[in-house]
């Protein structure tokens, strides 16, 4: 193990790929020369050359259904959002084409694609520029979507979408980047897409969380422990394949939930996840699931209005403690 | 600090060879052999004649809506005849008679447009691409082949098809642009009909020629006339001289007619005079290349009688084929069947043996034990 950061991590796991299998390259904007918008890319260039680290024009779509072309014969493309609220550029490339010309060939074509970059709330960058992405991706069959929390989750789970043989969506996030911790060296550790991971455990309630969320709902479960709530910590880390397995097993244990989303709640993740609780476990919950949700407004620009779209450690709290009815008025 | 011209020297070719009564350019004629010059004939009258079946099929009822080729067997055979089986055609969705030249068998075209999901898939060692219906959407994945053939410095070409109206969107000028500046081998085969469904060809661009829009991303552009199929083929064979060579990729404009309609779900008659059709029918691809193999004795007897029979024996054969499984569905949305798909797989084979289809299993809501659970709270 080494201690290393998120960004470090995922250019270790891209320098790794690029090492192994001469059929992945690396194609965005910014990612050559400039080495990343956010650095992942750091080196890159000059270890591998412009052929598989490919600077290309501004063209979110163009380059997406390149990487999807060649993806087709078999090189493996990582493509780099420069975030991904440009992605909607793409769109159609990415649902239309990536995700189903596989099903349209009738299994001729895979596309082992990866479509990579930074998304979901960041740090004062407003309403095209800061939001949660994954939704509009997990919804779409034949798309894999993976949000990785930690270093380790971030080398681990990126390898396995080289390796996989379907288009993933793999969204970072800003406020990530510079989140230090262990990772293994081993140039073969993946960790398989669609495991959840238990964060920490509990007896309680079980609190579903991701990226930035799945922080603040750890400090919230510190906070809890002192007025003796004790809170299990389930992060899905890939959404699609979604683990419903884990979360519903920890659910049966502590018989009650609370999912917590940094976009808005709206027919989000949460809303799939409180709805697979309550068809499998229904019987096992002592009290409805409970979604901790962004505001339904886009992300404004000011930090007080964006810490008050967004959920705090102090909402999630909040919503644990009502769903013990443990807020007074039990 | 002068005002001056940068560039005087962009040009836009137009190229014809055999003119509508089919007498040659003996200059500019590509020399074909006799037995290539039947062989596309055959292919153009095949396409079209296949095309006149699948409308009576479509209004039968016995496939679904199509998009005709009529009036655009040369563009189309013309260009797809340059390429090597190793190398790569994208078809957008109107190139019938491009398919069935690149080995599509036609009752697996029928099959595809009846809604069988083994229609779409080309053979193991087909490089075509599937029908795509986003207009433009195909020509991005073109330059990705043609990148992933400069990438693996592999010998082969990418031809790519599409529409006037195709020109319009993004995907089709980013395309051109990655292809300029990457100078990947593709050629771009526009299929100039003047219509896109019901919007003309002034409606749609200001540009005199769509070749000319080539120029902008530093690739060369040419015009031919597009029913003139030894034009089309002259151009397509130099453009993919030209990127076989490595020397870049072509955007070739093929001036053509939609004789028919947009689809089997169209009224042309709403949109455009009988004239204009008219006008367009006296340039009829087939007539002036069937006049010119003619005064070459070229023209066999029975042909049209042996191409129907063909497409007769295909339509057999294709009628024999049974209704689609429902199950197919699930097996190709990935590359591996995931659980929750196999699940509902499962269900579904389920609910077709017993008459309910479609009814989820997994998620049959049991009956309210509140309060009765086992285990500890
Ligand atoms: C992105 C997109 N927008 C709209 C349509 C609907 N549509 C289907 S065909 C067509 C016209 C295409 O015209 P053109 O490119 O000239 O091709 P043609 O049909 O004439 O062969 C349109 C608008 C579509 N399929 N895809
Ligand atoms: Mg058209």
């Amino acid at each position: 193990m080494a201690v290393m950061t998120y960004r470090e991590a995922l250019n270790l796991a891209l320098r790794e790929e690029l090492t192994r299998d001469p059929n992945v390259f690396v194609i965005g904007e910014e990612v050559g020369l400039y080495e990343g918008a956010y650095k992942v890319t750091q080196g890159l260039l000059k270890e591998f050359g412009p052929k598989r680290i490919v600077d290309t024009p501004i063209a979110e779509s163009g380059f997406t259904g390149v990487g999807i072309g060649a993806a087709m014969v078999g090189l493996r493309p990582v493509v780099e959002m420069m975030t991904f609220n440009f992605a909607l550029l793409a769109l159609d490339q990415i649902v239309n084409s990536a995700a189903k010309l596989h099903y349209m060939s009738g299994g001729q074509y895979n596309v082992p694609l990866v479509i990579r970059g930074p998304g979901g709330p960041a740090h004062q960058l407003a309403a095209q520029h800061s939001q949660s992405m994954e939704v509009y991706f997990y919804h779409v069959p034949g798309l894999k979507v993976v949000r990785p929390s930690t270093p380790m989750d971030a080398k681990g789970l990126l390898k396995a979408a080289i390796r996989d043989d379907n288009p993933v969506i793999f969204i970072e996030s800003e406020t990530l980047y510079n989140v230090k911790g262990e990772v293994p060296e081993d140039p073969d550790f993946v960790i398989p897409l669609g495991q959840a991971v238990v964060r920490r455990e509990g007896t309680d309630v079980t609190v579903v969380a991701y990226m930035g969320m799945m922080y603040r709902a750890m400090e919230a479960a510190e906070e809890l422990a002192k007025d003796g709530i004790s809170v299990e910590i389930v992060d899905p880390r890939s959404l699609q394949p979604l683990d419903t397995a884990t979360i519903i097993g920890s659910v049966r244990k502590t018989h009650r939930a609370v999912v917590v989303e940094a976009g808005a709640g709206f027919a989000g993740m949460g809303s799939e996840i409180a709805t697979e609780i309550t068809e499998e476990a229904f019987d096992d919950l002592d009290a409805p699931v409970l979604r901790v949700t962004g505001a339904q407004a886009p992300m404004p620009y000011a930090r007080n209005l964006e810490r008050a779209k967004t959920p705090t450690k102090e909402k999630i709290a909040d919503a644990i403690r009502r769903v013990c009815y443990a807020n007074g008025s039990r | 600090m002068p005002r001056t011209v940068l560039e005087p020297r962009f040009q836009v070719e137009y190229l014809s060879v055999l003119d509508a009564e089919g007498s040659l350019d003996s200059a500019l004629d590509p020399g074909l052999p006799p037995a290539e010059l039947k062989r596309l004939y055959r292919a153009m009258l095949l396409g079209r004649r296949l095309d006149e079946r699948m409308v009576r099929l479509q209004r039968q009822g016995r496939i679904g809506t199509f998009a005709p080729i009529k009036g655009q067997e040369a563009s189309q055979l013309g260009s797809v005849a340059v390429l090597r089986p190793t190398d790569w055609m994208v078809p957008s969705f109107r190139e019938t008679a491009a398919m069935i030249w690149r080995g599509w068998p036609i009752e697996k075209l029928l099959l595809f447009f009846a809604g069988h999901l083994e229609g779409g898939q080309p053979a193991p060692d087909q490089r075509d691409l599937p029908i795509t219906i986003p207009v433009s959407t195909q020509l991005p994945h073109a330059v990705g082949l043609a990148y992933a053939a400069q990438y693996r410095e592999d010998d082969v070409i990418v031809m790519a098809y599409f529409g006037d109206g195709a020109t319009s969107e993004g995907d089709f000028h980013e395309a051109l642009n990655f292809a300029g500046v990457w100078h990947v081998p593709v050629v771009f085969v526009c299929q100039n009909n003047q219509w896109a469904i019901s919007v003309p060809l002034k409606k749609q661009t200001n540009s005199k020629t769509i070749a000319q829009k080539a120029l902008a991303y530093g690739l060369p552009g040419i015009q031919v006339d597009g029913n003139d199929v030894l034009a089309v083929y002259a151009a397509s064979r130099e453009a993919v001289a030209r990127a076989r060579a490595g020397d870049g990729p072509t955007l070739i404009e093929c001036v053509t007619y939609r004789l028919g309609v947009h689809t089997t779900a169209d009224d042309p008659t709403k949109y455009r005079s009988a004239e204009e059709v008219a006008e367009w029918e006296r340039r009829d691809p087939l007539t002036r290349f069937a006049a010119y193999l003619k005064r070459k004795r070229l023209l066999d007897e029975g042909l049209e009688a042996a191409v129907d029979e063909e497409i007769a024996a295909a339509v057999a054969r294709f009628e024999a084929t049974g209704v689609a499984d429902p199950l197919v569905m699930f097996d190709h949305v990935y590359a591996e069947l995931p659980p929750d798909l196999k699940a509902q797989r499962e269900a579904l084979a389920e609910g077709l043996r017993s008459g309910e289809p479609g009814r989820r299993e997994k998620h049959e809501p049991s009956p309210p034990m509140r309060g009765q659970r086992s285990g500890k709270r």
